[in-house]
């Protein structure tokens, strides 16, 4: 023992928690495998009884995802000259032909714009906030940042109503600067949290060293904090997009045919009679796979973020 | 009301604000603030005083042309001697409860074991952490389709596991397991959540703290119960709070897993107040219930905020 | 009622002076997201031709559409200039203005609702409910049917076991007692090394299924919503002895002839289940019938359907629904020229062969109809029978209480059916009293 650092774990102990972990991961990981999974199978397979789990890749589902395919008459689709694309095809073998685009890919640019964009705002706007909460003498401090934190706790509905007759009165409805404004309001008071702690620590001796070079305060947040701050606004970051990304309740109330994003319509794609449950899946895989991304790429700051500045001595 | 952090941070030195040039560090404070202020008044604030007005009135928003009464109390009188409300109150109770345990047994125990720090624990974290990524509404609507008992995953996967056989019970159906399914999809879901907040409470703990107790001969069950979970602990009751508060306010997930059913069995008070809200719309009566609901959360989050706070200062 | 007629009549002058300098011409049409609705697309390039007029289309899925489309309607919003909206919506479209009232303008086109099926234009054009104000135009003919595994009914080893079973041949059920004894029959058993369940009902808890699904049985039953239309006297008919053993009867059926797990079933579950060989029969919409006749696994001379059966009273629970123009348009006049389009009977005609249900006489009556597709002839019969839900304003309050009581009683087990009919009329006498109309 003594000839190892005593917090160093043992190896077994390693082994045994590996072990432990990677069963919980497996399981865990079940259901969205199968989900992924799913989005290639053919119809048939998908609903097949009992489950299958051998089965032959389709891509039907990621076409039926982008089009909106209709029956024709049987002599009219008889007529019909051979398929010309790889997707025509797939939809040709189901008896059906290709009628146009479904809204999928509107949806997920909704997503886009509205997610990655109220993320922005509520970053830039918590760094800003969360500044001056750390750096300054802000009346009323502690009365301030707990109302901020406060409304986290409202449930959407309470507010629901309100935002939907003033959205209706100000022509917000449905646009995507609504949804931005609504998302940010909602992360903000995360963000403020955040990111206040991680300003704390960053030691202001660095940004009096500026200021006595002669920069402004405005540059030395610009130049000192904000580089400083990196990792707490990247990790800030997930947490928000997490949120945006995902929301429901709102998206269905507030937004129809030019702002809705994709989570109203992914789980409501429905087939030629029944939920089309590999269109679905490949919904939810395409869906995941941006914030996915994000989080990889960011997975460094992510358990730094975590630590909710809240609790940092 | 207590700030729940600790504020560190004091006022820049007078002698250095003086000197710097540009705008005062009043000044930008005021503007670095009132954005966010703003916005939250306007989208949070603005909505919640005008929820209260509603709440004392029988307005409809389906029914613009309806004349608008006061009706004093009777919102509230209503929803509190109703007994389906207290129901699905305790219904919600339930969810919270249940969810906020697993979620903490799994969740610490999984941030324990990865702080082995074995090889390929970050993959691993990684991996783990995909759940909690997906959109609700996703996860609810598909995991209706997981609980099937004859074309779904999750009851063949209990079949190999048990031997029971998979036709034999329904998760979303009668029988008192509904109530568990979405407990179940809950904590597949925010398990990694709490798990990463424990996570880094346990690598915030000082090695030096166990080389002490290594020192003094403690065991490490002691080290566990006198440094590793005193230390860990005000994460935890972070993550708590966090997920009693989503928790308390989530509807989407478990409308599209169960509708509130089998009959009224999961019908969580934020359904109850959804549906009220946008199906029977009455807005005054809705606007009443979200008023209690928010009373009770923001009480109960102000109470535990104080306990979180003496447990930090210990 | 007067404001809205003003308000018609006041468009329609603005639609007939406007009609020189009409503005952008596009049209937005709103619809639920589902067969009908692709054909309707393809349908509609005539219009576009003759027309010169771009239409949009925005299909909403079905969980989504009531609470999207009100929500819309309620806001005063200007997405869709069309809406084929649920028949249910109809009351709360006239009352508070969405609907524009198309009495004038079908008197000047020369359109008369005695060349669509009058059981039709009474669910899906009337408001109050069988004056003459007609607030849409009959568009899509829907009923609750039922479908079942022709080629296991069939079979000589099944047909034989079922007439061993209960001394009866296996035919489509001519009573809802025969539906739950072949049911029944089949729950449980072992066809093609797969075990197999009797039907797949609706379950549904969240918006109408269960609804929709009992009152197939309660309607059959003699299940009435008032003694006297428009009293509101509800006691001894929602709880009349018929009605409660209506619905004791579809617990039954749910209990003894359903596959695990479909206790929450809507239309998807219900085409899944029958999609994946679980099951020997099935209700669902028509809508969805040319859809399953051409399924690759079910379909063909795989299937076949049968309407509603009677007990007491031949009926089948109402769907469909018919086109309004909404009122806060801005394309008034296309979206009337769009109507008048619609309503021709050789576009009825080729609505029908797209997969749609026409509700026009010269399409049903049509001697070629019945033989035009195996569930036409079922359709006509179902539409001779057609019972639906309130369409008062207050609709979805009336449902929501009927959706708890079924679901409590039926899947989960708590009460009888004396007891939910006995709260349902307490719930929708609470309702009616907010309403003011007790």
């Amino acid at each position: 023992m003594s000839a190892y650092s005593v917090t160093e774990p043992t190896r077994s102990s390693k082994w045994f928690a590996g072990l432990l972990v990677v069963a919980y991961t497996i399981i865990t990981l079940l259901p969205l495998v199968w989900i992924i999974a799913t989005g290639f199978k053919s119809g048939p397979d998908s609903i097949s009884y009992p489950p299958k789990v051998v089965f032959e890749p389709s891509l039907e589902g990621y076409v039926n995802l982008f089009t909106t395919r209709t029956r024709i008459a049987s002599d009219d689709f008889a007529a019909l000259p051979p398929p010309e694309t790889w997707y025509d095809q797939i939809v040709r073998d189901t008896g059906m032909v290709i009628a146009g685009q479904s809204r999928f890919g509107e949806r997920f640019m909704n997503s886009v714009i509205i997610g990655f964009g109220s993320t922005f705002l509520s970053i830039f706007l918590g760094t800003l906030a969360a500044y001056a909460f750390s750096r300054f003498k802000v009346p009323l401090k502690d009365d301030l940042l707990f109302f901020i934190l406060s409304t986290r706790m409202m449930p959407p509905i309470a507010v629901a109503i309100p935002i939907y007759l003033m959205y209706r009165e100000l022509g917000l409805s449905d646009t995507h600067l609504g949804m931005i404004l609504l998302y940010t309001a909602v992360n903000i008071s995360l963000a403020v949290w955040l990111l206040k702690g991680f300003i704390d620590e960053i030691p202001r001796e660095y940004e009096e060293a500026a200021l006595i070079d002669g920069y402004t305060r405005f540059q030395a947040f610009r130049k000192v904090v904000l580089p400083q701050a990196a990792t707490g606004i990247a990790s800030t970051a997930i947490f928000c997009l997490i949120f945006a990304w995902n929301e429901y309740a709102f998206a269905v109330l507030l937004t129809s045919g030019n702002a809705q994003t994709a989570p109203p319509f992914i789980p409501t794609i429905i087939g030629v009679g029944g939920q089309d449950w590999p269109a679905v899946a490949a919904g939810a895989t395409l869906f995941l796979l941006p914030v996915m991304i994000f989080t990889i790429l960011l997975r460094k700051h992510l358990l730094r973020g975590i630590t909710f500045g809240a609790v940092r001595k | 009301m207590t700030n729940p952090i600790d504020i560190a941070a004091k006022a820049t030195p007078a002698p250095v604000a003086r000197r710097v040039r540009g705008l005062s560090d009043r000044a930008i404070a005021w503007i670095f603030v009132t954005p966010t202020i703003f916005l939250l008044l306007a989208i949070n604030i603005f909505p919640l005083i005008w929820t209260v007005r509603l709440s004392f009135t029988n307005y409809a928003a389906n029914r613009p042309g309806r004349e608008v009464e006061w009706v004093g109390l009777r919102n509230y009188t209503r929803i509190l001697t109703d007994a389906g409300t207290w129901e699905n109150m305790q219904t919600t109770a339930h969810f919270l409860i249940w969810t906020i345990v697993l979620q903490v047994v799994i969740g610490f125990t999984l941030a324990w074991l990865i702080n082995r720090k074995f090889k390929g624990n970050d993959l691993l974290t990684t991996l783990i952490v995909i759940p909690m990524m997906l959109s609700p509404a996703v996860v609810g609507n598909f995991w209706t389709f997981l609980y099937q008992p004859q074309i779904g995953l999750f009851n063949y996967v209990v079949e190999l596991v048990t031997g029971t056989p998979a036709s034999s019970f329904s998760m979303l159906g009668p029988g008192g397991l509904a109530k568990w399914s979405i407990i179940i999809v809950d904590t597949w879901m925010w398990t990694p959540f709490v798990m990463l907040i424990c996570l880094a409470g346990l690598r915030s703990i000082p090695d030096y703290i166990y080389e002490a107790a290594e020192v003094d001969r403690a065991s490490k069950w002691r080290q566990f119960w006198t440094i590793t979970v005193p230390m860990v602990l005000p994460f935890l009751m972070l993550a708590v709070l966090f997920r009693g508060i989503e928790n308390f306010k989530m509807f989407d997930m478990v409308v599209l897993l169960t509708g509130g059913g089998p009959g009224n069995e999961t019908l969580l008070a934020s359904i109850d107040l959804k549906r009220e809200a946008f199906e029977k719309w009455r807005t005054g009566y809705s606007s009443a219930y979200a008023i209690i609901l928010f009373v009770t959360v923001f009480g109960l989050a102000s109470i535990y905020v104080k306990a979180l706070n003496k447990v930090k200062e210990r | 009622m007067k404001r809205t007629t003003l308000a018609a009549s006041a468009a329609l002058a603005l639609v007939w002076s406007a009609q020189a300098n009409a503005q952008a011409n596009e049209l937005t049409l709103c619809w639920a997201a589902w067969d009908p609705a692709n054909a309707l697309v393809e349908l509609s390039k005539d219009f576009e031709a003759q027309s010169g007029i771009k239409m949009n289309f925005e299909f909403i899925p079905w969980p989504n559409f009531a609470d999207r489309m009100l929500n819309e309607l309620n806001s005063g919003g200007q997405l869709c200039d069309l809406l084929i909206g649920d028949s249910q919506w109809i009351g709360g479209g006239a009352e508070n203005g969405h609907y524009i009232k198309l009495n004038d303008f079908f008197d000047a086109e020369g359109i008369s609702m005695d060349d669509f099926a009058p059981a039709t234009v009474y669910a899906y054009s009337t408001w109050p409910k069988g004056t003459p104000n007609y607030y849409a135009l009959p568009a899509m003919g829907d009923a609750n049917g039922w479908f079942y595994r022709k080629d296991w009914f069939g079979r000589e080893d099944i047909q034989a076991a079922y007439k061993e079973a209960t001394g009866q041949d296996l035919r489509e059920p001519q009573s809802q007692k025969e539906l739950l004894q072949i049911a029944q029959f089949f729950q449980g058993r072992e066809i093609d090394g797969q075990t197999v369940y009797g039907a797949s009902i609706f379950t549904e808890r969240g918006s109408e299924g269960i609804t929709m699904g009992a009152t197939g049985a309660m309607y059959a039953w003699g299940f009435k919503y008032e003694n006297t239309p428009g009293q509101y006297d509800m006691e001894g008919a929602v709880n009349s002895s018929a009605a409660v053993e209506g619905l004791e009867f579809y617990k039954e059926l749910y209990k003894t002839g359903t596959p695990p797990g479909y206790d929450n079933a809507y239309m998807e579950q219900s085409l899944d289940a029958f999609k994946s060989g679980q099951v020997a029969m099935a209700m669902n919409w028509f809508a969805f019938f040319p859809g399953l006749y051409a399924d690759p696994t079910v379909g063909g001379d795989k299937i076949d359907f049968f309407v509603n059966p009677a007990q007491n009273v031949a009926a089948s629970t109402l769907g469909g629904q018919g086109i309004s123009v909404v009122s806060y348009t801005d394309n008034m006049d296309g979206a009337l020229a769009y109507i008048k389009w619609f309503a021709q009977p050789d576009v009825q005609q080729k609505w029908w062969a797209s997969g749609g249900y026409s509700c026009h006489k010269a399409v049903l009556e049509d001697p070629n109809f019945v033989n035009s597709a195996p569930f036409a002839g079922d359709f006509l019969e179902a539409m001779g029978g057609v019972q639906d839900f309130w369409q008062e304003p207050a609709y979805a309050s009336l449902l929501i209480a009927m959706q708890e009581r079924l679901h409590n009683y039926v899947v989960a087990d708590q009460g009888t059916a004396q007891e939910a009919l006995d709260g349902l009329i307490a719930d929708w006498t609470e309702v009616f009293e907010d309403e003011g109309k007790l």
